[in-house]
């Protein structure tokens, strides 16, 4: 067998029992850890020795690289029932070395941490589901109380917060849905104008505007847009403020959490996004008129009156409804999910996403719901 | 270099990091002015002074995360804000910085919280990182809570951890912000006694940020303190000493010494 070499270490046997360790040169994290077959090849060498011991003398320079190969070395002695000395280490290692000795190690594990079966994953998704299923009720129940708290006069906030929440979820908002509602009235224009130029009926391009952005996906788009805005801000915030322990401090003043932090982002959300969604409609509406007039010879004149006898007062009716409707659902989850939040940079990444998520799926969901509801009603 | 010498800081006593004409303000607002100081290689150096006198902001100008409004920051010889940001880097990674809160990444084990600098500056594979790791954690008496989150560990051993991953890397100089806020009494002599034990046996030039009298008495022999009325430091120099004979009774009333006449 080959005899290998480190620099670091050297080998003499000042007698057939004995095997003395030189360290050498310099120790250093970055050059890796000694390896402790260097020493199992000389005791297989000299298979008399029983003591390891340990010198030092030509030690340049060592680190952290140096203690944990001693560690090692510890180890292996504890393994083959070779005695160790380790009188000749430098002084600090030494130090380190019964530093790292004086606290025994802990033998707990970690609750988190352990590996998840296939099976035990959609135990535990279930378990949650059903623990999560009473507490969301109970928080909706806490916001249906703290609305009749509000409408009594008797519910804890500030009204200055709900102001500037108010400035926050409404005027704010304004340009994203402008932008988003101005181009989807645009490629509404264009996609019908691909069918209905075809029998020769571009005026209709009118119809499919107005009542498409003000019925339907006005209201659509400023739900998903205020999911990911106003959502996603609600859940970091509060969760910011779980994991801050801000809400622990409400909660021992006696304060109601959803009181003073829950139901001003809902009433705030509630009374702008009618108004956000009107305004989508109305925005969209113009972009197709730009289109239409523009790009499909349309006068104004002819598009203004097309539009009046389209839009009936129950189109923006059902537009408005539906944009409160999602409004509850954004404000709802997002604060549920800022007030589950656990206590981690992690966790607030989590109940904003779940956030968005949970909103996004509610949304189309009802959407889906109040599109059959009043098809059926002929509404 | 990454990796403090045993051997070399021995033979080296003069400054490590010198502090010239220092003058720290949040936009027009002076914190402190005029500061001079030296710290010396194997020094427990003392920033101290009351609550609001501008302690941690002179910290932040020290390890590079604030940048001062006039005046330098010598490392050895080199002017860490007029150095070019490559070299600014290299010179941070001979730090370790324990910060108040502990700062561990809240995603991250304890493990994976103290290897992750082993993972980007060093070659080493991942068992001799589990190695290091665990020797680390040993050390600061966590041996055995590898695997463990920082959200199930109380605040003390959150301390620990994060001075365990602050001196993962073997730093020259560590600086501690306000090591002993939060801790029960054992809790704060033990970190007392690990600052002692590191300084001792790896020769680090210690850093610590406090306002606690039983640990400025205890651990530094080098200090500067921070008045926070005329915003410039009235003092600096041995704690032990000052507490004595310093000329300022602010400063010997503020380490517990008798008001002289």
């Amino acid at each position: 067998m080959d005899i290998i070499h480190d620099s670091r270490l050297e080998f003499h046997n000042p007698d057939e029992r004995t095997l003395d360790i030189v360290l050498a040169a310099d120790w250093h994290l970055r050059d890796g850890i000694v390896a402790i077959e260097y020493v199992e090849q000389q005791l297989s060498a000299y298979p008399g020795i029983t003591t390891i011991r340990i010198r030092e003398n030509r030690i340049t320079h060592w680190d952290t690289s140096l203690p944990v190969f001693i560690t090692r070395l510890l180890a292996f002695c504890d393994k083959t029932g070779l005695a160790l000395e380790t009188s000749g280490l430098p002084d600090g290692v030494q130090k380190l070395l019964n530093m790292a000795r004086s606290i025994p190690a802990a033998t707990l594990t970690s609750r988190t941490n352990a590996a998840q079966g296939f099976f035990e994953q959609i135990g535990n998704m279930t378990l949650l589901m059903a623990h999560g299923m009473p507490q969301t009720m109970r928080f909706i129940g806490e916001i249906i109380m703290s609305f009749v708290r509000l409408a009594t006069g008797k519910a804890q906030f500030r009204p200055g917060d709900l102001l500037l929440l108010i400035q926050q979820v409404g005027p704010n908002a304004l340009p994203i849905v402008s932008l988003v509602s101005f181009l989807v009235g645009l490629i509404l224009a264009y996609m019908g104008a691909a069918q209905l130029e075809r029998v020769g009926v571009q005026i209709y391009i009118t119809d499919l505007v107005s009542i498409g952005m003000v019925r339907e996906i006005g209201a659509l788009m400023t739900g998903i847009i205020m999911a990911g805005r106003t959502g996603a801000a609600f859940a970091a915030e509060l969760g910011t403020m779980q994991v801050n322990e801000e809400i622990d401090a409400y909660k021992t003043l006696g304060i109601s959490t959803v009181d003073f932090l829950v139901m001003p982002r809902i009433l705030a959300l509630v009374m702008m996004i009618p108004l956000l969604t009107l305004y989508a409609g109305l925005v969209g509406t113009l972009a197709g008129m730009v289109i239409g007039i523009t790009v499909f010879d349309i006068t104004l004149f002819e598009y203004w009156q097309q539009t009046l006898r389209a839009l009936e007062l129950k189109q923006f009716w059902v537009g408005i409804f539906k944009g409160t409707v999602y409004g509850i659902v954004i404000a709802v989850s997002g604060c549920l999910r800022g007030i589950q939040c656990g206590r981690s940079a992690q966790a607030v990444g989590e109940a904003t996403t779940s956030a968005v998520v949970t909103s996004i799926v509610y949304i189309v969901l009802t959407a889906s719901a109040m599109t059959i509801v009043f098809y059926k009603l002929d509404i | 270099m990454l990796a403090a010498s045993a051997t070399q800081y021995m033979e080296k006593a003069g400054a490590h990091i010198t502090v010239s004409d220092l003058t720290m303000a949040y936009g027009d607002f002076v914190i402190q002015r005029d500061l001079n100081f030296t710290v010396n290689h194997g020094d427990i150096f003392i920033i101290m002074g009351g609550s609001g006198c501008g302690k941690t902001t002179l910290l932040k100008n020290l390890i590079g995360l604030k940048i001062p409004s006039k005046g330098d920051v010598w490392f050895d010889n080199i002017n860490f804000w007029k150095s070019p940001e490559q070299q600014q880097e290299e010179i941070k990674r001979r730090f370790g910085v324990l910060f108040q809160g502990g700062a561990l990444w809240s995603s991250l084990t304890l493990a994976e919280n103290v290897g992750l600098p082993l993972e980007e500056y060093t070659d080493l594979g991942p068992a001799e990182i589990r190695e290091v790791v665990s020797f680390k954690l040993a050390l600061v008496g966590l041996a055995g809570y590898e695997e463990f989150y920082p959200s199930e560990m109380s605040g003390g051993m959150r301390k620990r951890g994060s001075l365990a991953r602050a001196i993962a890397l073997d730093p020259e100089i560590l600086f501690f912000d306000e090591p002993s806020a939060g801790l029960d009494p054992p809790s704060s002599r033990r970190m007392d006694e690990l600052i002692l034990e590191i300084r001792d046996s790896l020769k680090t030039t210690i850093v610590v940020v406090t306002h606690e009298l039983d640990s400025i008495l205890r651990i530094g022999n080098n200090s500067v303190f921070l008045d926070a009325e005329t915003r410039t430091m009235i003092a600096s120099g041995d704690p032990k000493q000052l507490r004595e004979s310093s000329p300022e009774p602010g400063v010997r009333d503020f380490l517990g010494g008798h008001a002289r006449e």
